[in-house]
């Protein structure tokens, strides 16, 4: 098969006219889950403000702001109209561009205003249309790539200070109240009918699907009985009672409406610790091919083999050594390993997860020397107060997060010549299972060095889980022993019999048995059913305590996933498919 | 403990035809298990001290190769690795894979099942050595105690076989697989064998033939439907081990055979039915033997209907006996099959889908292949001149396992309230009386061409050696 067209944003919704059709099959109101709908183009994640359909990002010295302006007409894919600014995956792959270019684009932004560019309405929340025409699959991968760039604004404000502010302009109701709830001061016109709201349930018989639920009671304290009533209330909830409910922070009478926002986001602007006069670091395109059976990047590439189900992902260490200062990092930006590295494999990520959902199994590989990564990881964390390194740790952090809700199995292969070590242990201390070779393949080369993991200071606190543990805290949840020894091994290039001693892998199979333990494996693997080994994985990756995050990712989407399936929501006489058309569901009213 | 010989010795030392002296994971597999093994046989194998033993050694597959005969020290017995030759174009014959090349390589999907089945099988081998390791002491002849170690040292190499699958196509969990095989023991309590017949002492030496005519018998029609397998390296052990089971139930039924044929002799000699105080086994006794034996085998085919053995079947991992001579679909999703059942507390029948009574299937195809035995007896006392017959009792006597196993019913298939049961059962089933009778004429004959009284001595002997061979030398 020739390249495929690799599809940005820019030239799905722009001039481009090729036809997207992924998830749009059938009519809008054929809820029921579709088939794969056939060949289609891969969706791409990169764009730029310059090719913004949706929003706009204008930077005012320590102020931005992103206005969501909702092209009617922009869909992703055929089939439905964005009215009301509601969105669907085009729009938040803007959003999620706006969010990383703040970050690393604009060192100088401390605050960032997220407002509605329509009258009388602020954002919709997710099309329903597209809801209601999308698979299962399609559904459940868009929610969880919404909630992780909600997740991403919520750790701009929190370790950036970079602060999301939310200007409520008009009613915010469900995925639009959902996007308030991410941002760290709500505001809301008081005009007397503007109100945020949670619909979701009288109306569509779902669930808020983007951490609404979790937000209001566990980050903004609403009290769980006024919660339960207020997300029963399509209409919401405006004014005074909004305030007094906690479900915004203030509202603000239109004649007064901009002047206080502005005077807020000054406020915010004050106490945030982002450097005065740095420059910031260009998001560059990635260099990047697709064909039908490769992805590849300069540091990253993919080959997707669809006979095994299974996508075989390198990841290739850097290829010298790093910059001497802090300075060096700030010349390479976007060059440096290890954003660049990130860029790639978050970009990566996001289209194995979108495009490629038959392939049920990652298998990671790193190549390249681990001394390498270790030197970079002791650059970054010598730097730590530099806001440039500061975004690139922040950045690995979220997108190995990605890698943990990933409904994908993940087994590691630790060979000669890999580089597991600090930042680059992370992805086999996220996979399922690893597998470190004992020894050398006898048929490669002898004289090889048998293959390491080490343990580096990157394992031990930069780079938190979503449950607030590193990913070792969490391997070797309730077992202080056996974290403490292999934190006393960190430093240590740790052959495999050492290596799975300290449990920080699975097993050690040897040159005779490599290849069969494998391939068997990924064969058993690709056999059993796709949807118990999400559960099953799922269940098994967040071991310890609760977190807003964990409770969006493990409850909510469970909850929500579980409900969209059921007939009360998506069967023909279901509240997804008979809204819009004037008639009730008839819904099935025993309890499960 | 003898360690395993340099690599340039490995096909002296283990005949094999699998390569073994360049499949270093093999080698080193058997590195480790194979003085494990030595250790096992000296401690669970045959008690009765031998110089050396007539036997015969498998050292190739072909027609010459696989009946060499000579005495050896059973300890220096050469255990060997023998597939029946491969045929290249072998396809699945049956499940949804059905005209797909057979596989040479474990299907990751299939690794469970597939080891889980060679476990149970590799199980039963050793388990029968462990069975019968007193028996040598009471031997009725050299003849006798030389066909028992035969049986013995061809059991070892079934294990052996088992272990090859494990080892060389199962990576670790088959090595451990293989470890644990020579951990449990018949009877143990920790740590018994798999199947429950298994883990019964064989006592005396008419239990012995039964058990080789019986159950190893079951074991045969086992060996039958894995031969079938679409993994070709387990098609192509079973098909070997099977020459060497049909030596096996040669023994049990010969020996069955001199056991009819001496009472008989008695019977006619003295004109009477009690040879008890003869010296022989009265025919009554010989009848609830068989009964015994008989019924637990039928045991061993599992219950009449089993989902796993119909997963199996789809899967291509365990076929039908003659699989490929059967005139259907070798999918069997729409076909039915009666199968026995208690309907309204009497013995009947119920159709299910013929996937899930594949265990019924294969159990009929047993009593069918039993019957012929009983046929051979009956000539012997047919041609003396004796109006007794022996008989299989009906399918649902004496059973623990299956649809019978909640009912009591006669040899001739009359169901017996539990109490009646209890109180006429010693006439159907070796009482403790009859068992110390059949002991009590255990007694050993070492002595070359002599025999006990309670048997014939056989038409023939090994290899056309005489009755009278030196077959073995005691310590
Ligand atoms: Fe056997
Ligand atoms: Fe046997």
């Amino acid at each position: 098969m020739s390249v495929e067209h690799e599809l940005t944003v820019g030239m799905v919704t722009g001039e481009g006219s090729m036809t997207i059709t992924a998830g749009a099959s059938g009519a809008p109101e054929d809820v029921r889950p579709q088939e794969d709908p056939g060949p289609r183009s891969a969706v791409g994640f990169q764009t730029h403000p310059s090719r913004y359909r949706h929003w706009h990002l204008s930077v005012e010295g320590p102020i931005a702001t992103l206005t969501m302006d909702v092209d009617e007409q922009g869909g992703l894919v055929p089939g439905y109209e964005l009215k009301l600014n509601s969105y669907d995956l085009g729009v938040d792959i803007e959003l999620y561009d706006a969010v990383q270019r703040l970050r690393f684009e604009h060192p100088e932004v401390r605050t960032v205003v997220v407002t509605g560019g329509k009258e009388k309405v602020f954002c919709a929340g997710a099309n329903i249309r597209m809801l209601a025409a999308s698979t299962h699959a399609w559904k459940v991968n868009f929610c969880k790539f919404t909630n992780e760039t909600r997740n991403a604004m919520e750790d701009a404000s929190a370790h950036s200070g970079q602060t999301y502010l939310a200007a409520l302009n008009g009613t915010a109701s469900g995925g639009g109240y959902e996007l308030a709830l991410a941002c760290e001061h709500i505001m809301l016109v008081d005009d007397r009918s503007s109100a945020v709201s949670l619909p979701e349930l009288p109306l569509l018989g779902v669930l808020p699907g983007t951490g609404g639920l979790t937000r209001v009671v566990d980050k903004r304290h609403v009290r769980r009985d006024l919660a339960d009533y207020f997300s029963t209330r399509s209409e919401g909830v405006g004014g005074r009672k909004a305030v007094q409910w906690r479900l915004v922070d203030e509202v603000v009478p239109r004649p007064r409406w901009e002047e206080t926002v502005a005077e807020r986001a000054a406020e915010f602007a004050r106490t945030s610790p982002r450097p005065q006069d740095a420059t910031g670091v260009a998001l560059t395109p990635l260099d990047r091919t697709r064909t039908a059976d490769r992805v590849s990047y300069r540091h990253v590439t993919a080959v997707l083999d669809r006979d095994r189900g299974c996508a075989e992902i390198t990841v290739t260490g850097p290829d010298a050594e790093p910059p001497r200062t802090v300075a060096g990092v700030h010349e390479q930006g976007a060059r440096f390993w290890t954003l660049a590295v990130t860029r790639e494999l978050d970009d990566l990520i996001l289209d194995l997860r979108t495009n490629e959902t038959e392939l049920g199994t990652w298998v990671l590989r790193t190549k390249g020397d681990p001394a390498l990564v270790l030197a970079y990881d002791a650059l970054l964390l010598d730097h730590a107060g530099d806001w440039l390194v500061n975004e690139i740790v922040l950045y690995l952090k979220r997108t190995l997060k990605r890698l943990d809700v990933t409904s994908r199995s993940i087994i590691a292969l630790i060979e000669p010549g890999s580089c597991f070590a600090g930042s680059l242990l992370e992805p086999a201390l996220a996979a399922d299972r690893s597998y470190q070779l004992s020894g050398v393949f006898e048929e490669g080369d002898p004289a090889a060095e048998p293959a390491t993991v080490t343990v580096g200071p990157m394992n031990l606190g930069p780079l938190p889980m979503g449950n607030g543990l590193t990913r070792l805290g969490t391997r070797f949840w309730g077992d202080a022993d056996a974290l403490a020894a292999a934190t006393a091994n960190a430093g240590e290039a740790l052959e495999a019999e050492d290596a799975e001693r300290l449990g920080l892998v699975t097993f050690a199979p040897d040159d005779i048995d490599w290849a069969d333990e494998v391939r068997m494996a990924i064969e058993e693997r690709a056999s059993f059913s796709p949807d118990a080994l999400t559960g099953l994985e799922a269940n098994y990756r967040f071991a310890g305590p609760e977190t807003v995050e964990t409770k969006i990712f493990g409850r909510l989407a469970a909850w929500q996933n579980w409900i969209f399936y059921r007939p009360n929501a998506s069967g023909p006489d279901g509240a997804l498919r008979k809204f819009g058309t004037g008639q009730r569901a008839d819904f099935d009213k025993k309890r499960v | 403990m003898t360690p395993l010989p340099a690599p340039a010795d490995y096909s002296e030392k283990i005949p094999n035809n699998v390569d073994l002296h360049e499949d270093r994971r093999l080698q080193r597999a058997l590195e480790s298990w194979q003085p494990n093994f030595l250790t096992w046989w000296e401690s669970m194998g045959p008690t009765l001290p031998t110089e050396d033993v007539y036997l015969r050694t498998a050292v190739n597959v072909g027609r010459e190769g696989w009946a060499h005969f000579g005495h050896v020290a059973m300890r220096d017995y050469r255990w060997g690795i023998f597939l029946a030759e491969r045929d290249r174009d072998r396809r699945i014959a049956f499940g949804q894979h059905r005209g797909e090349p057979v596989w040479q390589k474990v299907p990751g999907e299939y690794r469970a099942d597939l080891r889980r089945l060679i476990v149970i099988q590799g199980d039963t081998e050793p388990a029968s050595v462990e069975q019968q390791r007193n028996l040598g002491a009471t031997a009725p002849s050299l003849y006798d105690m030389r066909n028992l170690f035969q049986v013995n040292v061809e059991e070892g190499r079934h294990l052996w076989a088992m272990v090859y699958l494990l080892h060389a196509y199962f990576g670790r969990e088959g090595r451990e697989e293989a470890e644990e095989l020579l951990h449990r023991n018949s009877g143990s309590e920790e740590s018994p064998r798999i199947l429950g017949a298994f883990n019964e002492e064989t006592p005396d030496w008419l239990s012995f033939f039964m058990f080789t005519y019986f159950t190893d018998r079951d074991g045969k029609y086992q060996l039958g439907t894995l031969k079938e397998s679409a993994f070709d390296p387990l098609s192509r052990t079973c098909e070997f081990m099977l020459k060497e089971e049909s030596h096996h139930m040669f023994v049990g039924t010969t020996g069955v055979d001199r056991v009819v044929e001496r009472t008989a002799q008695l019977m006619l000699e003295h004109d009477t039915d009690d040879v008890g105080g003869l010296g022989g086994i009265p025919l009554n006794v010989i009848q609830k033997y068989l009964n015994f034996h008989y019924s637990v085998s039928l045991d061993l085919f599992g219950s009449e209907t089993s989902t796993n053995v119909a997963n199996y079947f789809t899967a291509g991992l365990k076929g039908r006996w003659s699989e490929e001579r059967r005139r259907d679909d070798h999918r069997l999703t729409d076909d039915s099959i009666m199968v026995d059942a208690v309907v309204d507390g009497r013995i009947g029948q119920t159709e299910v889908s013929a996937l899930v009574g594949l265990n019924s299937d294969l159990r009929r195809e047993y009593i069918r292949d039993c019957q012929n035995g009983v046929n051979r007896w009956n000539r012997i006392l047919e041609e003396a001149g004796l109006p007794q017959r022996l008989r299989l009792p009906h399918t649902a006597f004496n059973r623990r396992v299956g649809a019978f196993s909640g009912i009591e019913v006669t040899p001739e298939g009359e169901v017996l309230p539990a109490e009646e049961w209890e109180r006429r059962k010693g006439a159907w089933l070796p009482t403790d009386v009859d068992k110390t009778h059949v002991r009590s004429l255990m007694r050993p004959v070492h002595e070359r061409g002599k025999i006990a009284a309670w048997i014939a001595p056989p038409r023939q002997g090994i290899n056309g050696k005489p009755f009278d061979y030196d077959y073995v030398h005691l310590a």
